[in-house]
């Protein structure tokens, strides 16, 4: 009797499924073009190659954790990317890109939409299955939430990825996304040019994380009684630097994908355009790491990579192979200003605001300067960019459409948090970030060596038979993990 | 001549050291050791087994300075390391029978003196 009813609710959404997916029926009839074919596996390898973007995060982030906060980034990831999708599935996907100007509304749990081509009617321009184009649109998603968690290591309550995990995949993150690249009223009134993501993924990210970091404040022990920043370093540098690559080459399925196309042959200079993008970024950054601070700083070398492509990803469909070494660089020396500059107040361990924030804004607004008439004609979107046409009129749309988008994800996020911040709680205790959020959250280390010595860890004899009574009397009730 | 050894949280240690400075007292010695006493254990729960962690992590300072001076060293440990909870450590007092400065070869108490500007010194 109690399994009646999910049992029921279960297959209520699965028939409909298998009796409407165009795509089945397609295949059945022998109607399915080529170019069905050709696309689709173009768009599931740019999705993949997206998808293992979600293992770079995983190491950028702990490598700058310390070693008693390694393990929890694992379970964050994990998590974070399985109630994504679900939830991207259900109802995400069609707020995203179903057709409607304030938000899609066709599409929920991918039945029953009717013809693919009317009810996702941005991506009609793509005879790629829909499957397919969903898959591509929810590992965007799970990499724009992942950007929201790089401002909350080593101190953040492990349930509230949960419960934010679930506003961000099915709202926050398909309504403003839905305005910028899912054919909402600032792509399809306005002529606001963003490529694969630079303000609809990582400045919504970005923005997230901005949200959460003004509730939670900074770790233990960042900031000295007077006030003034101190260095909490990372424990890994060369994880770091596995996950800056991974990342990279994430950004080959991220911006190339964008054009749900192969068939056009337009992917390949997007990925020219990536490519020179990060290259000036991580010189610039570098440089800029070397005049600012007289180092050169491994850290911003990465933040320059990624910065960099950050940046190029709106402007990557819309302008010519050389525009993107100017948008790299700068991205490059704004990176390092800006983690410099938010350091002073806001604990940021990654240099997320900096690197996708920042970044995501500098590059959406690009767009105004450096956007090549022919492409923007080719996508349909929006208008030349200054340098062509002397005109700023696409540079106050990007403008405004970073705005919006801004102050849309900063309200509704920081409300979120703020009502979890009143129920649940944000942060773990002090105790508990002392020892670590390995141990505390998970009970469990991510280096148990460090933490358990040897003749302990080898596991015979190792708890003397007088420890395994109950404990004695103490004079105090009070205990602490640390 | 006596040496302070305690045994101390973490936390405890910058509190402490930066008190010791400022009172003249830069010099002394820490390790990152590993103990039980009264203070429970951590019990790691791996893949449902779990395995129980009896000796937890302490820093040790040792600090040997003239007579006069011990009480002010113990007062100064005693004041920032306790939280009231089991596991604040201990301090012990042990006597010294003889101590050189290497670089100058002086002995005795004359390499323990207090340095009362040590703190503005480091700052410089």
């Amino acid at each position: 009797m109690n399994r009646a009813l999910p049992l029921g609710l279960l297959l209520a959404l699965a028939l409909p499924a298998t009796a409407l997916a165009d795509t089945f029926d397609a295949a059945g009839n022998g109607k399915l073009p080529d170019t069905v074919g050709i696309n689709s596996i173009w768009v599931i390898v740019a999705a993949m190659v997206v998808m293992f973007m979600q293992a770079g995060f995983a190491f950028l982030e702990i490598g700058f954790s310390r070693g008693k906060n390694a393990g929890t980034v694992v379970a964050k990831i994990l998590t974070n990317f399985s109630i994504a999708g679900i939830m991207y599935w259900a109802v995400g996907f069609a707020f995203a890109f179903g057709s409607g100007k304030i938000a899609g509304h066709t599409g929920w749990f991918l039945v029953n939409f009717g013809d693919p081509q009317k009810a996702f009617p941005i991506m009609g321009l793509s005879d790629a299955t829909i499957e397919a184009k969903w898959f591509f649109q929810f590992v965007f998603c799970a990499v724009s939430l992942a950007i929201v968690w790089g401002t909350t290591l080593e101190r953040i309550k492990f349930g509230v990825y949960v419960i934010y995990a679930i506003v961000f995949s099915s709202l926050i993150y398909p309504i403003a996304s839905h305005w910028v690249f899912g054919g909402g009223w600032l792509q399809s009134s306005l002529g606001m040019q963003d490529f694969a993501g630079s303000t609809a993924v990582h400045l919504i990210g970005a923005t997230g994380a901005l949200a959460v970091l003004l509730h939670l404040g900074p770790r233990r022990g960042k900031y000295g009684p007077d006030g003034r920043p101190r260095a909490i370093p990372g424990h890994n540098m060369p994880l770091f630097g596995l996950g800056i690559l991974i990342l990279w080459l994430g950004w080959f399925g991220f911006n190339p994908g964008s054009t749900l196309n192969a068939i056009d042959g337009r992917f390949t200079e997007v990925v020219l355009v990536t490519q020179l993008a990060g290259c000036a970024g991580v010189i610039a950054a570098l440089a800029t790491a070397r005049w600012r601070m007289g180092t050169l700083d491994i850290g911003m070398a990465g933040n320059g990579a990624i910065a960099a492509l950050v940046a190029i990803t709106a402007p990557s469909g819309y302008v010519s192979p050389w525009a993107a070494i100017p948008i790299g660089a700068v991205a490059g020396v704004i990176v390092v200003f800006g983690v410099l500059a938010i350091d002073k107040r806001l604990d940021d361990p990654v240099g997320a605001l900096s690197a996708h924030g920042l970044a995501g804004i500098w590059g959406t607004l690009s767009c105004g300067i450096f956007t090549n008439p022919d492409l923007a004609k080719y996508n349909a979107v929006g208008k030349a960019g200054f340098l062509y046409s002397g005109s700023l009129h696409q540079l106050g749309v990007q403008a405004l459409g970073v705005v919006v988008v801004f102050a849309f994800v900063l309200i509704v996020s920081y409300a979120t948090f703020g009502a979890i911040k009143a129920t649940y709680g944000l942060r773990v205790s002090a105790e508990e970030e002392d020892a670590g959020l390995d141990i505390s959250e998970h009970g469990m280390y991510g280096y148990p060596e460090q933490f358990i010595p040897t003749p302990e860890l080898v596991g015979y004899g190792a708890a003397p038979t007088a420890l395994l009574r109950p404990s004695p009397p103490t004079p105090t009730p009070k205990e602490v993990p640390a | 001549m006596k040496m302070v050894v305690a045994y101390i949280r973490h936390e405890a240690f910058e509190p402490i050291r930066t008190e010791l400075l400022e009172l003249g007292f830069p010099s002394l010695s820490i390790s990152e050791v590993k103990g039980s006493g009264r203070q429970k254990g951590i019990t790691e729960r791996y893949r449902g087994a779990e395995l129980t962690n009896y000796l937890r992590p302490k820093v040790k300072i040792e600090c040997v300075v003239s007579d006069g001076d011990v009480q002010t060293i113990v007062d100064t440990i005693l004041k920032h390391g306790r939280t009231g909870a089991v596991g604040d450590g201990k301090v012990f007092v042990l006597p010294v029978e003889a101590s050189y400065r290497i670089r100058t070869g002086e002995s005795g108490e004359e390499t323990l003196q207090a340095h009362p500007d040590a703190a503005a010194a480091l700052q410089q």
